[in-house]
């Protein structure tokens, strides 16, 4: 029993991080229908850049994420207004394609001796880690560090998107840009504020990460992109609620199959879930068809 | 218009300047190749995740190479000819293409993982080129599917079974362990040979191996193995991987109050290993620093003097294979890879780390060391023979 719960605590630190990652998926596909295959590099991006933060700048590490977190933003920002703006009436496809061109040239282009360099680094904890052994279950400051700093993180975007006029913008614009320009919304803007927390949120994700799994190099974003992109979709992709239950049910079934099943069924059962949800219901679980416009 | 028009008279002077110098380059090759000139090729990983392993390997023939007088061995010059594999079996195979067929190499040096050693010999063996691997301990790089010997290939380094059985031996006799637990890597050879000989034979010698569990070479997150892995209180970890991926786990297995000594392999050896999080493992590698031999530490104080830092075992191995081909060189004042390759078979050399001659498989007959990671330093434990 111990150690089932141990493994559920294990799944729900994997599954909150997946959510910070999945919450820029979902967001950017809700308001403009776009996957944004660069999300899990900006991850890549926010990792090192909280990690340089707090090790080279010598940061406290809040200050760090926060640092992380602007450059993100301005990144996401600047992904959207160089690759996607001019291709936003233009098919999809095309649209898609420029992302994947942008992931990679984010990937190479970190891989550079003079941005990051292609090598694995061992990062440095910002803190000491502590075990605590609560009734056989063992829980680490880390993971309560990283749980209190998602939840709280996923609380400020419920806020920001239900209860503000920005947020409120953000709704309208996933509806129907058109119209919302009608009712006096600038829908420019509104998609940048968009990349922006999107990608915001990926920094966040991406120094948790860091100090979760101590180790990073140009080419980590790729598997919890996917993951997360999973998550995603299995929870119904531009709903907000359904990536965040997506990730949580990624992470368990990961954890699960790793450890009740064998670890190296792990990720092609986490990708047969991914088929499965887009065979039998291409919305996801929260997701309702008439919202789709694909 | 004017601003673009410097912008194309700025590129085509960069793009004139840059053919000139290449067409320099290549006047000065064609000079060399009028002497007697022998071309070494050396493959390893100079970028990504193992970086280490190849620039020590490079440092190591770098520096036997600038012993040689003029450069020269008898009547030829050695040339050796450097290549990033980025610990890639794909880009080690182009880079072997290329070298065999437009360099002319006479040899190679390389590759530095088994991965990439298994698809570079296989060309070597069919181009008829002596290969060395300094690095690359599984057996599949000197023998073929069926077991048949790659007559022109052979390495300075032990061999996975040897290290597999030395660590399980040491388990036994001299931690005094009675259980074991085994994490590896499903898709790399190297991990996967070690450990499956580390569980044969530490359940030979009367362990038992409470938890054998595979993971993949992308996987950042073992917690959930791990915390398998914990209530079975094994008092010895076995992680046969590369420092990268052992730091992570270390680390990892710490957090989730496993209290077993961690146990590995040579690809431990590295200066980007988390020696905070090794901190009381063991190792099995191809020598130490801290053998009193004196060709050991004269070597040490050599390395050090041009790098300024102590040569791993992959430094070492680089500098041995690159000692075994010029004597052979020496030997048979040729660069004919089949002369060399007789030379090599029938030698015994007093290299750094032994006495070495090789048997019938190609492969070194020596010891090996135990080292330890202590308040983040390598300590020398003993050497030890299966």
């Amino acid at each position: 029993m111990e150690s089932f719960i141990q493994q559920v605590i294990n799944g729900l630190q994997l599954g909150l991080m997946y959510a910070l990652i999945a919450l820029g998926y979902t967001m950017v596909y809700g308001t403009i229908g776009l996957i944004n295959f660069a999300h899990g590099d900006v991850f890549m991006i926010g990792a090192f850049v909280g990690y340089l933060g707090y090790s080279s700048w010598g940061l406290p590490w809040p200050v760090a994420i926060i640092v992380s977190m602007a450059v993100c933003a301005a990144l996401g920002v600047i992904i959207e207004r160089i690759a996607y703006r001019p291709l936003r009436y233009a098919p999809k496809i095309a649209a898609l394609i420029s992302a994947i061109g942008v992931s990679f040239f984010l990937e190479y282009g970190s891989s550079l001796k003079f941005i990051f360099g292609p090598d694995y680094r061992v990062v440095q904890r910002p803190f000491r880690s502590i075990t605590w052994n609560l009734g056989g279950v063992s829980i680490t400051n880390i993971q309560v560090v990283i749980m209190a700093v998602v939840i709280i993180f996923l609380l400020f975007l419920l806020f920001l998107v239900f209860k503000t006029k920005i947020g409120a913008a953000m709704r309208t614009v996933s509806f129907d840009h058109d119209a919302a320009r009608l009712m006096g919304v600038d829908v420019d803007k509104t998609i940048s504020f968009t990349f922006a927390i999107g990608s915001a949120l990926a920094a966040v994700g991406g120094v948790l990460y860091a100090i979760a799994y101590p180790q990073i190099y140009p080419f980590m974003g790729i598997m919890p992109g996917l993951k997360a992109f999973t998550a995603a979709v299995l929870g119904g992709i531009g709903q907000i609620p359904g990536a965040v239950l997506g990730s949580l049910i990624m992470g368990q079934v990961e954890t699960m199959t790793a450890a009740y099943i064998s670890s190296q069924l792990r990720d092609a059962i986490a990708f047969a879930i991914l088929i499965l949800v887009l065979l039998i219901r291409p919305s996801g679980i929260l997701g309702r068809s008439q919202q789709e416009k694909i | 218009m004017r601003f673009n028009r410097w912008v194309a008279i700025f590129v085509l002077v960069i793009f004139s300047a840059a053919i000139l110098l290449s067409g320099c380059g290549q006047k000065q090759a064609a000079t060399t190749t009028g002497e007697n000139v022998i071309k070494v090729g050396v493959i390893a990983p100079l970028s990504g995740d193992v970086k280490t392993f190849g620039e020590s390997v490079k440092n190591g023939v770098d520096l036997a190479v600038s012993e040689l007088k003029d450069g020269k061995l008898g009547n030829f010059k050695i040339e050796v000819i450097p290549g990033d594999d980025r610990n890639d079996p794909k880009e080690a195979t182009n880079l072997a293409t290329k070298l065999i067929t437009e360099d002319k190499v006479s040899a190679i040096i390389g590759a530095v993982t088994s991965k990439c050693s298994i698809p570079v010999s296989q060309l070597a063996q069919q181009y008829k080129v002596l290969m060395i691997t300094p690095t690359s301990t599984a057996e599949k790089v000197t023998l073929d599917e069926n077991g048949k010997r790659k007559d022109y290939v052979f390495r300075v380094c032990f061999i996975d079974p040897f290290q597999g059985t030395v660590a399980a031996k040491f388990a036994l006799n001299d931690l005094q362990a009675k259980t074991a637990a085994v994490l590896y890597d499903q898709g790399n050879d190297y991990t996967v040979g070690l450990s499956e000989v580390f569980k044969k034979d530490f359940e030979a010698g009367g362990g038992k191996i409470v938890a054998s569990e595979s993971y993949t070479n992308q996987d950042t997150d073992f917690s959930a193995i791990l915390s398998k892995i914990a209530p079975k209180n094994p008092d010895v970890l076995y992680l046969p991987d590369y420092y990268q991926k052992v730091s992570l786990i270390a680390k990892q297995a710490r957090d989730k109050g496993i209290k077993a000594v961690f146990l590995g392999g040579d690809g431990w050896d590295s200066p980007s290993i988390d020696q905070a999080a090794m901190n009381g493992g063991y190792f099995t590698n191809h020598y130490s620093v801290e053998d009193p031999r004196p060709q050991v530490q004269d070597w040490v104080k050599k390395y050090q003097a041009k790098y300024g830092k102590r040569p791993d075992s992959f430094a070492t191995l680089g500098y041995e294979a690159a000692q075994v081909l010029f004597k052979a060189i020496e030997t048979t004042n040729s660069g004919d890879p089949t002369k060399l390759r007789d030379a090599i078979q029938n030698m015994t050399i007093e290299a750094v780390t032994a006495k070495i001659s090789f048997d019938k498989n190609g492969n070194p007959v020596k010891p090996l060391a135990i080292i330890q990671y202590k308040d983040n330093k390598q300590v020398f434990v003993k050497k030890m023979t299966p």
